[in-house]
């Protein structure tokens, strides 16, 4: 709470003084706010590798978590949301968006279809922990509302996906294989965080997720990394392969550093090393029966893809710049606390939602 | 208490979007009565199917490219901020190697590469700015005009992130301070906006050219690409010319004869 | 009928509602209540017996002095603007923008260039005296002026906001 303070202060400073307290520029005008915000919206699709076993394939294990998967994607969409409007110009005028809707716009589609997602698992979590609550059969509309949940989980983040790989003169991101990208590397980071969640919730509270569950997540988890590195192999391949320089210029200042700039080739590499040590920890089926080992994997594994995701993929897009020119961009004091107090009020969105959730589990327990 | 707590959310609930539905309609309802007027085009307006513009490579030396980007800043308020990292720019100089990257190679010749081309919005007939724009903030006009409508822009970027050519600038910080040559005529932009070259439309609304046209001494020359008729198509006939990045589909408006 | 009201009367004793009943912290929520009122009622107390004067926008403005009186008249009937302005200036601001139509033609028939720094602004060059007179009343900021001029003379001399 004390952090989500401090955000909101760093923000209201970051207003009056104008964006110029970013590090934020004309050739680099998206950074650590739109790279999280990316990153959360893929957090929040991932609630549907909970809800789509469970649900659909009737994968009894899940039934224990599947309301904290859905919580989490709510505070994730919060998470998204404020990154948004911190960003953002002028966003008391962001009633625009539904004023004039632009349906050949894909951050229009985000606007609408995320703060739906929100409201749907909102729906679906509140009604089946009111039956929970009430040991009866949730009513018979959360049935629809689940099915709509797991294509739209699915689409949410290919929308997100589309606002960059629609883009001609962005070669970086202009690739199909983006939206795939995108998918599978929120299906191995929300499952990660969610992990780590639930074991944490069973070492602080009386609710036990299930090892079974854990277990299982943990081999999503697994799955999902290996598919992240091999598509990053794939997109290796078209691009230096084919040796078209817009297509290898941004690759080339992301991993190996371009005429000199290199700020970004630390980071990358560590996030690709922290994926494979993660990844090849989660593959040991005696690493996802320990909760220590599983937590510390799945943290890797997260860290790694938020650099990947929430940092480096929206600054490499801009680097070079059209005209071919660099200018690199790190975040200022300024964003680095906006940051943190947003998913600071994020995790109290979560702490509140979690502690609803488990209350009404102990209860039942008892 | 359960019970008492969802049925008291729930009420809130309806009652707030129920409020807000009944505000809104009473709000149009109240709307002020029709007065007999009408908003018209000037008179005197240049109109056209297609703005483009033919740049003369061999007429436009460094001190008209200079005369031009003061011409077009002056009128437009545009601010002038040392910073590269924050400027704000309509039209300015670009190295044949940044501007054209995609015809550039080692040998390229030196009447080239010696000269810095005048480099601005392209106006293009297929913009990508103007697809991502998520409040129509940016639109093609019907006479090919890519224009901003500052009042109704979020502040997003999108725009800048689609614009293959880097054309477009935000305002990170209040412009005024930083507004060197101030015109009255024209209105300055507030921080948290995106602005570019709009072609003069407010010039060509009371039938003047372009400010950087006018200034230019015939290196530039603007008409409408749809008439056959017009010089720009004359010179397209006649003389070879490029355009920016055109692999890229974006058509843009905005020729140079090399 | 007095059956009928007894009948009442005892129906809603019998919901329990109005049985009198224990409040508790009672000298607390007394307390509380009557702070409430103090804190709350105090800027009406503090400011009675006097009224805020109605705002009195000025038209002497050389601009309009110039004017041969029969002539002075806004685009519009001064009711219409006092009421509208807001309305107007929105469709102005489309007008132009979007649609590229910068010629008014007003009720009266008479005709105008669209511009709030420039046709506005032109009669009604004093905007502390006008526009703000009622705007400051109502607390109203319409932050048209971010980008357009509010003094264009004046900027144009140099001196904006916080300048000179």
């Amino acid at each position: 709470m004390v952090l989500s303070a401090i955000g909101t202060l760093a923000y209201l400073v970051q207003r009056f003084s104008g964006a110029e307290s970013t590090g934020l520029s004309r050739d680099v005008s998206w950074g650590l706010f739109i790279a999280n915000y990316t990153f959360f919206v893929g957090v929040a699709a991932s609630a549907v590798m909970v809800v789509l076993p469970y649900y659909v394939h009737d994968y009894k294990e899940f039934g224990r978590i599947a309301v904290f998967g859905e919580f989490l994607a709510v505070a994730a969409i919060a998470i998204a949301g404020l990154f948004i409007f911190v960003d953002v110009g002028q966003p008391l005028r962001s009633f625009n968006l539904l004023l004039h809707p632009t349906p050949g716009s894909p951050l229009f589609w985000n606007t609408i279809i995320l703060p739906v997602y929100m409201v749907l698992n909102v729906l679906i979590a509140w009604a089946a922990l009111g039956a929970e609550d009430k040991s009866i059969p949730p009513p018979w509309w959360i049935k629809p509302l689940i099915y709509i949940s797991i294509p739209w989980a699915i689409s949410i983040h290919t929308v997100t996906a589309f606002v960059y790989a629609g883009l001609p003169g962005r070669a970086f991101w202009n690739t199909a294989i983006l939206a795939p990208r995108f998918l599978v590397s929120a299906f191995a980071s929300g499952p990660a965080l969610l992990i780590v969640m639930c074991i944490m919730i069973k070492r602080l509270t009386r609710f036990d997720p299930g090892k079974k569950a854990l277990g299982q997540l943990g081999v999503i988890v697994a799955y999902s990394m290996i598919l992240n590195l091999f598509f990053m192999v794939l997109e290796f391949f078209s691009s230096f392969y084919s040796s078209i320089p817009s297509h290898t210029h941004s690759l080339k200042y992301l991993f190996f550093g371009l005429e000199g700039h290199r700020m970004l080739v630390p980071w990358i590499w560590t996030s690709v090393s922290l994926a494979v040590v993660g990844t090849v920890l989660l593959v040991v089926p005696g690493v996802r029966r320990n909760d220590t080992m599983l937590a510390a994997a799945c943290i890797l594994v997260f860290i790694s893809l938020w650099i990947d995701k929430g940092f480096c993929l929206v600054v490499a897009g801009f680097i070079p710049s059209p005209f071919g020119t660099i200018t690199e961009y790190s975040p200022s004091m300024f964003e680095v606390v906006i940051t943190i107090g947003v998913w600071a009020m994020g995790f109290l969105i979560l702490s509140i939602l979690y502690k609803i959730a488990i209350s009404i589990k102990e209860e039942v327990m008892d | 208490m359960h019970v008492n707590r969802r049925k008291f959310l729930k009420i809130a609930g309806a009652s707030t979007i129920v409020g807000i539905l009944g505000g809104w309609s009473a709000v149009e309802v109240l709307v002020p009565g029709e007065l007999d007027s009408e908003h018209r085009q000037s008179p005197e307006a240049l109109t056209a199917k297609r703005w483009a513009m033919v740049v003369d490579m061999k007429r436009m030396d460094a001190a008209t490219a200079r005369d031009c980007i003061e011409a077009c800043h002056r009128v437009h308020n545009v601010p002038d901020i040392d910073d590269p990292r924050s400027e704000v720019k309509w039209i300015w100089l670009e190295p044949f190697d940044r501007a054209f990257p995609l015809q550039n190679h080692e040998h390229t010749a030196d009447p080239l590469t010696e000269q810095p081309f005048l480099v601005f919005c392209n106006h293009c007939d297929n913009p990508p700015c103007v697809r991502v724009c998520p409040t129509k903030a940016t639109w093609k006009r019907d006479d090919g005009i890519v224009m901003m409508d500052q009042h109704r822009c979020i502040g997003c970027r999108y725009c800048m992130a689609a614009c293959p050519y880097g054309s477009r600038s935000y305002n990170w910080k209040d412009p005024r301070p930083f507004i060197k040559s101030r015109n009255t005529e024209y209105p300055t932009r507030s921080g948290g906006v995106v602005e570019k070259c709009n072609f003069c439309a407010e010039r060509l609304a009371q039938g003047l050219m372009p400010a950087c046209v006018e200034a230019s001494k015939g290196a530039l020359v603007f008409g409408d690409l749809a008439d056959p008729a017009s010089k720009v198509r004359e010179i397209l006939r006649s003389r070879y010319t490029i355009r920016r990045k055109l692999s890229l589909g974006t058509e843009p408006s905005v020729f140079y004869m090399v | 009928m007095a059956d009928e009201g007894k009948k009442v009367v005892d129906a809603l004793r019998a919901t329990g509602f109005f049985k009198p009943k224990k409040l508790y912290d009672g000298g607390k929520v007394l307390i509380g209540v009557v702070a409430f009122c103090v804190l709350v009622g105090f800027p009406f107390l503090y400011n009675r017996g006097k009224a805020a004067k109605v705002p009195e926008p000025e038209l002497d403005t050389p601009a309009i002095q110039a004017m041969p009186e029969a002539q002075r008249m806004c685009i519009e009937s001064k009711e219409y603007m006092r009421d509208n302005h807001m309305k107007i200036l929105d469709d102005w601001r489309d007008g132009v923008v979007r649609e590229a139509k910068r010629r008014y033609v007003a009720s009266s028939k008479r005709s105008y260039t669209i511009s709030l720094q420039n046709t506005c602004l032109e009669c009604h060059s004093n905007y502390d005296n006008f526009c703000d007179r009622c705007h400051t009343y109502t607390g109203t900021k319409p932050y048209c002026w971010d980008c357009h001029l509010n003094k264009p003379k004046e900027w144009a001399a140099g001196k904006a906001e916080g300048e000179g």
